[in-house]
């Protein structure tokens, strides 16, 4: 038995040392963790592009209603009439600026680069669990970028019925221009996209499960793993609530069924469909559309626990506190989502039933947001670019995170929903605050990603610049939905009374900052492909940090470690331990090395290391198929 | 990698790290945690069933005296009672009934293909994946005479009437005689969706006779493929279960 596993393990050593793959298996349909993680965040780099211009053209509109917009026709051809933007491209565009940030982005571009590079690297594991299935989610995802993409070209316009697209106007082609070919496109990319999602999260669940390296328990796992681990789960049980959404949406649109339909008047003329229920779509959609918030804020929180712990060199505060708290927050993820819903015509009591449930996750946002502020509290802060979009993290959660006391209430929502209010809410607490935890996660792994490093004072410029644009966008847009303003209006002349016009100038600046805020992103993307290229070499370990990824070789071979994987002996944050000569102890460097600075408890773990290195024959059997 | 060949872990070390702490390959994991989203595929569907089906009307009078109207919920017994070749006969869920035996006895010789898995014997594997898959077609076969039986409409000795006593016609999408649209809706959309994941599972099955046929399994040394797709199997099996009590027994 014993020679026939180190036979397999030969053999398995042998492959990686000369088995050299071809352009295309290596770069484009590589089933390498790390070449999946590099094109999951370069293809949101290049939505979130597209996605931040739609929002710069609405809010053009916004601020200026009354520009000459004609210099944008070379772009936007025809949705340009008489120098004005056309009123139902508006719609399209707020819509895709939705549908491209949520899923494309803060899905894909967040959890996919950094569960996908981070998983194996983290715990231990030479790879995903299946390569060739984590290939195909990538594939998936790029067959549904194309689509929605294709759609932004076709005739009538994309999807136009806000990325919620609830029926009856997502239902009945007829209903408006982006109705048509524009939503089957839509419906067609994110069923595509569920099914990438799919593959995707079992891979990081089972990867998370069965693959950790030797010592390595659920307890000493970083908090970035579990945020992922979590984040998968949301995304396992609520994407396919979407896809039976999405699915009977398509048969109501196409095969004549009336699932969502009923007694629908156009233009004087009653359609034939009875018994369906629009509401019924809300609730599947937003089954899946609460925990989607997040399925993108976790990944985010989870790496900003990682840098302000390794910048302020200190532990995490409360680690268990912190998954316990994630724990919470994905459990009750799933039963709030009629929050969404209060002005329905939903029962009352069964409104304050969601508002409780709803107003519980400040509990566990909470704690999490006091962990982060007690970790830095003392500690010895280095400023990278990196920390910086952390603490920025942070600051954005708790601004946004307030505000969502008030819109939690049944009673206060019912008079601020579908408001700038809510606009400004969920842009601080999820849109924001995700992006800044990408942000902070590029800074942070890019020396990993691409070995190379970031030019620093590009990264300071580029944070100030988006986490004072952020603040300038968001925060006055809190006072034009307290004003009234409702979301998705092309323009608000006909408000009465001059009334809105008092809030023209707000509107202004709001969109000026946007622009602004836009434009420092060129400073990201110069920095970002440019480091990639003609980027200084990094060292080994530039963060100083205890986590397994720094033990790996720069290069990024494939099988992650070139010998045996090393195996971990204690938790991942012991910075600046007591007794210690140096600030931080990486988690493969046994208690029996460190005695001077172990606890009594710890001493006591000696004894173990002999079994947790035991287990190294059974780990490689894992690897021998 | 197989959990049947990997050295026995100390139960204290099960949590670890290095091994597979649930005793069970990341391919089977993969196929249990796929099952469970799946399962709240179908979730999402039953739900929209019972939201639809309680919004609408249900029919108050005695079942003796049961007329088909769109305007009430028909009574499944009075919508499925024929049986292919017993013309003339009302024999209510009679058919369906015997395509659930036929689908749950493929399971059963689903275990047995798993069982002689684990004795390495491939000509009983590859006998027990052929009635299988025997079992799935009949059961698709089935499915998609009950459907033609529905879109058809029923025979003139059955006479299934309206109020006014006129027999009946057939089904679609769009239309529906027996009882308001969202009855046939609901029918063909997750009797269908069902059936689709039927016909993964027969394509499933065919390719691993295929496999065990040609001894890839027997080289491989374990046949835990069969093991991951009879999980499948037995999934759909119980998707039909709650499918047939929604739509023939409630």
């Amino acid at each position: 038995m014993a020679t026939a596993t180190l036979h397999a393990t030969d053999t398995h050593d042998h492959e990686h040392e000369h088995h050299e793959l071809g352009f295309v298996q290596k770069y484009i349909f590589s089933e390498d963790h790390k070449t999946i993680a590099k094109q999951y965040l370069i293809s949101g780099i290049i939505w979130a592009f597209f996605g931040g211009a739609m929002s710069v053209i609405f809010r053009l509109q916004l601020g200026f209603p009354n520009m000459d917009l004609t210099w944008l026709k070379p772009v936007l051809g025809q949705w340009i009439v008489e120098g004005k933007l056309e009123k139902e491209f508006y719609l399209a565009l707020v819509t895709m600026h939705g549908t491209v940030m949520v899923f494309f982005v803060l899905t894909a571009g967040l959890s996919g680069t950094f569960s996908n590079f981070l998983i194996p690297l983290q715990i231990g594991a030479r790879d995903m669990a299946s390569g060739f299935i984590n290939m195909l989610s990538y594939w998936f995802f790029f067959l549904a970028s194309i689509i929605m993409f294709s759609s932004l070209f076709i005739e009538t316009g994309p999807a136009s019925g806000g990325w919620v697209i609830y029926p009856p106007l997502s239902a009945l082609p007829q209903a408006m221009p982006g109705s048509g070919l524009g939503m089957t496109l839509w419906l067609s990319s994110m069923a595509l996209f569920i099914v990438s999602q799919l593959m995707g999260g079992i891979n990081y669940i089972c990867t998370v499960i069965n693959l950790r390296t030797r010592g390595m328990s659920f307890t000493k796992l970083p908090l970035t793993i579990w945020a992922f681990f979590f984040t998968a789960i949301l995304g396992l049980l609520s994407f396919p609530v979407l896809l039976s959404a999405a699915l009977l949406l398509i048969f109501d649109r196409s095969f004549g069924t009336s699932f969502y339909l009923s007694e629908i008047y156009i233009g004087g003329e009653a359609l034939p469909n009875i018994g369906g229920s629009a509401i019924l779509y809300q609730h599947l959609f937003w089954f899946l559309g609460h925990p989607e918030v997040y399925i993108v804020l976790l990944p985010a929180l989870g790496i900003t626990s990682e840098i302000i712990a390794t910048n302020s060199r200190k532990p995490i505060f409360g680690y268990r506190a912190m998954i316990g708290s994630m724990m919470g927050i994905t459990c009750l993820a799933f039963i709030v989502w009629a929050h969404h819903m209060f002005v329905t015509g939903m029962n009352p009591f069964l409104g304050s039933v969601f508002m409780f449930l709803t107003l519980i996750i400040a509990v566990p946002s909470a704690v999490k947001a006091f962990n982060y502020i007690t970790t830095l509290w003392r500690g010895n802060i280095i400023f990278t670019p990196a920390m910086l979009f952390s603490i920025g993290l942070v600051s954005l959660f708790i601004s946004g995170g307030l505000t969502g006391i008030i819109l939690g209430n049944s009673a206060l929502d019912i008079n601020l929903h579908d408001t700038y209010f809510v606009v400004a809410h969920f842009h601080l607490v999820m849109g924001a605050a995700s992006f800044f935890g990408l942000m902070a996660g590029v800074y942070h792994w890019f020396p990993k990603l691409f070995g190379k490093t970031m030019n620093k004072n590009a990264g300071y410029i580029h944070f100030w610049f988006t986490f004072v644009g952020v603040y300038c966008v968001f925060f006055p847009m809190h006072y034009i939905g307290l004003a009234g303003f409702p979301r998705r209006y092309y323009s608000f002349t006909a408000l009465g009374n001059g009334r809105m016009e008092a809030f023209v100038d707000m509107n202004m600046f709001i969109s000026i900052a946007a622009i602004l805020t836009f434009l420092a992103q060129a400073i990201f993307a110069v920095n970002f492909f440019y480091s990639i290229f003609k980027g200084k070499r990094a060292p080994q370990n530039p963060w100083n940090s205890t986590t397994l990824e720094w033990t790996a070789p720069i290069e990024g071979i494939h099988g992650n470690w070139p010998g045996e994987i090393p195996a971990v002996y204690r938790w991942p944050y012991d910075y600046s331990k007591p007794g210690s000569s140096v600030d931080f102890i990486p988690q493969n460097v046994p208690y029996s090395a460190t005695p001077e600075s172990n606890f009594p408890e710890e001493n006591e773990e000696i004894a173990n290391e002999k079994e947790i290195e035991g287990l190294l024959d059974i780990q490689n059997s894992a690897y021998s198929h | 990698m197989s959990a049947l060949h990997a050295p026995a872990v100390p139960e204290k070390l099960t949590w670890t790290g290095g091994s597979e702490p649930l005793k069970a390959s990341y391919g089977k994991l993969m196929m249990w945690f796929f099952l469970l989203s799946d399962t709240f595929t179908f979730s999402a569907l039953l739900v929209t069933y019972g939201m639809i089906r309680y919004s609408q009307q249900a029919y108050e009078g005695a079942v003796e005296k049961f007329y088909f109207s769109t305007t009430h919920w028909p009574i499944p017994e009075k919508v499925f009672e024929s049986v292919p070749f017993l013309h003339g006969m009302s024999l209510p869920l009679v058919f369906v009934g015997i395509m659930t035996f036929i689908l749950i006895f493929s399971s059963v010789t689903m275990v047995l293909a798993v069982e002689a898995g684990h004795r390495n014997d491939r000509a009983d594997v590859e006998k027990w994946m052929l009635w299988t898959i025997l079992g799935g077609f009949t059961f698709l076969g089935s499915q998609a005479w009950e459907w033609s039986h529905f879109i058809h409409g029923p025979e003139l000795a059955l006479a299934a009437k309206d109020a006014a006593g006129n027999a009946i016609e057939g089904a679609n999408l769009v239309r529906n005689p027996y009882g308001p649209p969202a009855f046939a809706d609901l029918f063909f959309f997750i009797t269908g969706f069902h059936g689709t994941h039927v016909f993964s599972g027969v394509i499933l099955n065919i390719l691993i006779f295929f496999n065990t046929a040609t001894g890839l399994y027997e080289r491989r040394g374990h046949y835990e493929m069969v093991e991951k797709v009879g999980l499948y199997w037995h999934f759909v099996d119980l998707v039909w279960v709650f499918v047939f009590t929604f739509f023939y027994l409630v």
